[in-house]
Parts: structure tokens; C-alpha cells; sequence
């Protein structure tokens, strides 16, 4: 198998076809039940919560979700988050915790949405308090990079004892376009800067940013997902039932050692 | 007509680079009023322009003169070096020329110090080393002075200015949100008090992790505050953006800081919040 470029994991990752959250949510969970809106402002529909099993375990599910149609992307804002969506995330961390249930989140986004309203609403603070919040949970967490994982936004839900990649995802401080701008002063460098930026999953597992790379074998479509969904059931479980030998405050102090220790 | 007013304007430069008081030369312009001004006239003026009243950016140790008591500071002893994890070609060579040129080690110092005789922990940053932007060091420093003030039970203060996570150092820059946000639920948890100042310009990291988690956050007058740039939010929308989009006036009035504070007042504000956040004092009991 011929080894992509950093650039070419960029067009997989952003792939319009490529799976979303739900697809993995659906495969994954039985009975997942969505649940919405934020409380105070609305249901931004960029990310979607709610409650899965996997056998006897419960779950909380905060997913970063595309749209799998135009209609669909549209609205879900292409999959950029407002504040909304991140309130949404903190209220069902916090439900995770009252009824004792691991968190498992999917990060799939371009990015938290800059806009006037967004800015209007706080969206620093709610990203901010959305890893304020994660940081403090006393259940286990999980995060799953299955596409693109960029900046802030992608952050947001990804403080989690554990981080798991997708072999063809990306995670990164910015877009390749973004960080050439700004760095460079010039967009068209962007393949180069994929290249430079380290945002492949063999890089950030080199970084010890992740601890686990997903594989995504070559073959036929729906299987290829059906043979990822299944890993990802089976890691899930597996870290899961590890995790269960820890109290909540190891559990909690595991999420703040393994951020602490990046230098 | 309505046309007319609906037609997209051409997009502003942003010409704010040259704000910084850079500490050569006698003379600085005002970048607002375009005035050539004596330096020194500014300086006796806590940076502030003395004809139309614009807030200069500052090198930390002049606000360390205005915010500390004199003689009281007393920076951490940690030497964490600049890594360079993304192998930039320039940017060792970026950063040296920068420590020569700002006699600064990083973008951010940190200490203990002691504000009309109350001892605190106090971060400053400094727009002029790489913007204020946040890699390696700034995160880890932040992050070692919350769990100093977590270990020696005083407030936090930071006075944020910062573009954002800094680029140089890729995903590992955008870590430190994620540390120093953790760092910060510790604080919170040992019943401190942390008092964030914002002042012109933060945005993006800086704003999204330890400047928007304050128990109480400050602003100075008109600083530009946001997540993301007014650039990158033009481009999005296709459109211009309202009058006094992002000021630190925007920001109260959306309910995101508690307290516009002018620089005159702001040593001042700091203690009399840190004497009514005093737990043991109240007499409620």
C-alpha cells in the first residue's frame, strides 16, 4: 500500500462521503437515544448528545457532527460549532457524572464557527468552559478524532483520559490554509504546511498527543466501516473495563497528568 | 438605497502592528491620532496617549511597575526552554533575535508579588514577543504559577495579550489550552480567587482557555477581544462587521467580563476585589 502525504490524509479527512459521527454512533451504540439543546439558547445542531449502550454499560455521547446531505449540512453548519453546541456538551458532561456514565465524544470539525453571533455569544468562553468541565469529570472519557480535528473547536471536546485517531484523520492548531496564511503570509503553501504541521495520526501518536491510532484498511466501502466501527467497539470496551479499576479521583488526575506532560 | 447599503464594503486593513511601545528612540506616534509624541510625556501618562486618550500596548515591566508594589516581585525560578517540535527552520534563529531586541525571555513572566501589601501570584504577557502567542513556555509557566498559587493559597492574576495558540509549535501549542484550563479547575477547587485582566488585543487560544475562566474578568477601556479574528469572521459572512465589533464595550454589554476598568484605577480595583474575596474575613457568622 502506497504511503499518503500528510496532504492527502487532509482531502480523506474532509472527504464529503467520508463517515460522520452519527454513522459511527449508530453502528456502535445500541439504542442511542439523541437528546437536545443547550437550556438556555437553543439546539445548535453541530454537535449531537445523547445515550448509547454497549452491552450493560451506559454511555454519554457528545459528537461533532457534518451533514451527510447539503440539506443536512446546512443545518448543522457544515459541522462548526456555535456556542450552543458547546453549552450543549457541558450540560450532558455533567449529567454523564450524576449518573455515573463514561463519556465518549467524536471531534469531526473545521472548527468552531467564526461568526458575529458566535462572538456575540461567548464562543472563547464556551470552549473554554467546555474543557473546564471535562477536565473536572470523574468518569472516564474517551475522544475519537474520525475526520478533521482543527483548532479550538476540536479541543473543546477533546480533554479525555484517552484519544483515539483514526488512521486518515487529522488534528491540528488550524487548517493547512490557515496556518500558511498566518505563518507564511502566503495560503497557496498549504500542502506544504500539512506536511510541516505534524497533524497525522502517526505524528500525534509520535507526540504522545494520542494513544491510539485506528487503522483504516483499503477495501470495499461499507465493510471498511463496519471493520472500523468494530475496532472501536472493541477499544471502547476494552479501555473502559480498564478504567474501572481506578477511583474517580485517579480517574480524574489520569486526564490532568496526561495533559500536564506535554511539553 | 437599500442596495447600496447592502453592497459589501471593501474589508479593512488591519494596521494595528505598529502599537507596540518599542523601547528605542525618543518619540512614538500615536497609531489612532497619528500625533508624534515624547516618549517620555506617554510614559508619565501610564502609556496612554496624552492627546486622544489610546491605550498603548506594554512591555511587562512597565506594568509590573504599575501593578506591583516596588521591590516586592519576585519572579518564578523555572527555565523551561523554547522547544521547536514542528523542526521550523526559522524559528530558533526568530526567537533569539526577539529575546535580544525585547529583553524578553518569553511572552509571558511570572511571579509572586505584592499589591498595596497583598501578596499574589501574577502572570503578565507581553504583546511584543510573537504577539503574546502561546506555546510551550507560556502554557507551562501559566500552569506552574496556578499551582503555586494552588500551594502557597494566594490569588491569581493574569493580564492576558495574545494573539492566540502560536503557530510555530503546532498541536502542541494548542495543548496548553487543555493544560492550563485543567490547571485551572485545581484553583477553583481550592476556593482561590483568580482575576482575569484582558487587555488589547486577546483572541483566539488565549481567549478560548485561562483569560475567560476568571472569577472575576476585567478589561482595560476599548480592547480588542475575541475568539476569532475580524478577518477571518469577514471572510466567513461575506460581510462587514458592526461598529465596535469585539471591544472590550462589546463584551460587557454581552455579559462576558465583569468590570471595564481604566488603567489609572486597575492596581486599585485588583486589591479592593481581592479584600471582598477574603473568606476568612467575612462575618456573615
Amino acid at each position: 500500500m502506497k504511503i499518503k502525504t500528510a496532504w492527502e490524509k487532509v482531502e480523506i479527512a474532509r472527504n464529503p462521503k467520508r463517515k460522520t459521527s452519527l454513522d459511527y454512533i449508530e453502528e456502535i451504540f445500541d439504542n442511542f437515544i439523541e437528546l437536545h439543546g443547550d437550556r438556555t439558547f437553543k439546539d445548535d445542531k453541530a454537535i449531537v448528545c445523547g445515550l448509547g449502550k454497549i452491552g450493560n454499560q451506559n454511555y454519554t455521547i457528545i459528537a461533532e457532527q457534518k451533514g451527510r446531505t447539503t440539506k443536512e449540512n446546512i443545518e448543522r453548519n457544515f459541522g462548526m460549532p456555535n456556542p450552543e453546541s458547546y453549552r450543549k456538551a457541558i450540560r450532558f458532561m455533567k449529567q454523564a457524572e450524576k449518573f455515573n456514565r463514561p463519556v465518549i465524544t467524536f471531534i469531526d470539525t473545521k472548527g468552531a464557527y467564526p461568526g458575529i453571533g458566535a462572538e456575540e455569544r461567548g464562543q472563547g468562553e464556551a470552549i473554554a468552559k467546555s474543557m473546564f468541565e471535562m477536565a473536572k469529570l470523574k468518569v472516564p472519557v474517551i475522544a475519537i478524532v474520525i475526520g478533521e480535528g482543527s483548532s479550538g473547536g476540536a479541543l473543546a471536546i477533546g480533554v479525555a483520559n484517552k484519544v483515539f485517531m483514526l488512521e486518515n484523520a487529522i488534528y491540528s492548531i488550524l487548517s493547512p490554509e490557515g496556518y500558511s496564511s498566518i505563518l507564511w503570509k502566503d495560503s497557496s503553501r498549504y500542502k506544504e504546511a500539512a506536511e510541516k504541521m505534524k497533524l497525522t495520526a502517526k505524528d500525534l501518536y509520535d507526540l504522545n498527543i494520542i494513544e491510539k491510532i485506528i487503522k483504516e484498511p483499503e477495501g470495499e466501502e461499507q465493510e471498511v466501516f463496519e471493520i472500523i466501527a468494530n475496532e472501536l467497539k472493541k477499544q471502547i470496551k476494552k479501555t473502559i473495563s480498564q478504567m474501572k479499576k481506578l477511583s474517580k479521583e485517579q480517574i480524574c488526575e489520569d486526564r490532568y497528568q496526561k495533559f500536564r506532560n506535554i511539553k | 438605497m437599500i442596495v447600496d447599503k447592502i453592497k459589501k464594503r471593501e474589508i479593512p486593513q488591519n494596521n494595528k502592528s505598529s502599537k507596540i511601545d518599542i523601547p528605542v528612540g525618543k518619540w512614538i506616534k500615536c497609531d489612532k491620532c497619528k500625533e508624534i509624541l515624547y516618549k517620555d510625556k506617554v510614559r508619565e501618562n501610564l502609556n496612554i496617549c496624552p492627546n486622544c486618550g489610546n491605550y498603548f500596548r506594554m512591555h511587562i515591566n512597565r506594568r509590573l511597575e504599575m501593578i506591583i508594589d516596588d521591590g516586592t516581585y519576585k519572579k518564578f525560578n523555572i527555565d523551561i526552554e523554547t522547544t521547536n517540535p514542528l523542526e521550523l527552520e526559522d524559528y530558533p534563529k526568530k526567537l533569539k533575535s526577539l529575546r535580544e531586541k525585547t529583553k524578553l525571555e518569553e511572552a509571558v513572566a511570572c511571579g509572586t508579588g505584592k499589591i498595596k501589601g497583598e501578596e499574589v501570584v501574577i502572570c503578565i504577557m507581553d504583546s511584543g514577543f510573537l504577539m503574546g502567542s502561546m506555546g510551550v513556555v507560556v502554557g507551562e509557566k501559566i500552569t506552574y504559577a496556578i499551582e503555586q498559587a494552588i500551594d502557597k493559597k494566594l490569588p491569581l492574576i493574569i493580564f492576558s495579550v495574545s494573539g492566540g495558540a502560536r503557530m510555530q509549535e503546532g498541536i502542541i501549542s494548542l495543548m496548553q489550552m487543555a493544560k492550563t484550563t485543567a490547571a485551572l479547575t485545581k484553583l477553583d477547587e481550592a476556593g482561590l480567587l483568580y482575576i482575569s485582566v484582558l487587555t488589547d488585543p486577546t483572541y483566539g487560544g488565549v481567549t478560548a482557555s485561562f483569560a475567560s475562566l476568571g472569577d472575576i474578568i476585567l478589561a482595560e477601556p476599548k480592547a480588542m477581544i475575541g475568539f476569532a479574528g475580524q478577518r477571518v469572521i469577514e471572510q466567513t459572512i461575506g460581510e462587514s462587521l458592526p461598529e465596535g465589533f469585539q471591544t472590550a464595550e462589546f463584551l460587557l454589554e454581552h455579559g462576558f467580563i465583569d468590570k471595564i476598568v481604566e488603567r489609572k484605577d486597575l492596581k486599585d480595583t485588583i486589591y479592593d476585589l481581592i479584600l471582598m474575596s477574603k473568606r476568612d474575613v467575612s462575618v456573615w457568622t
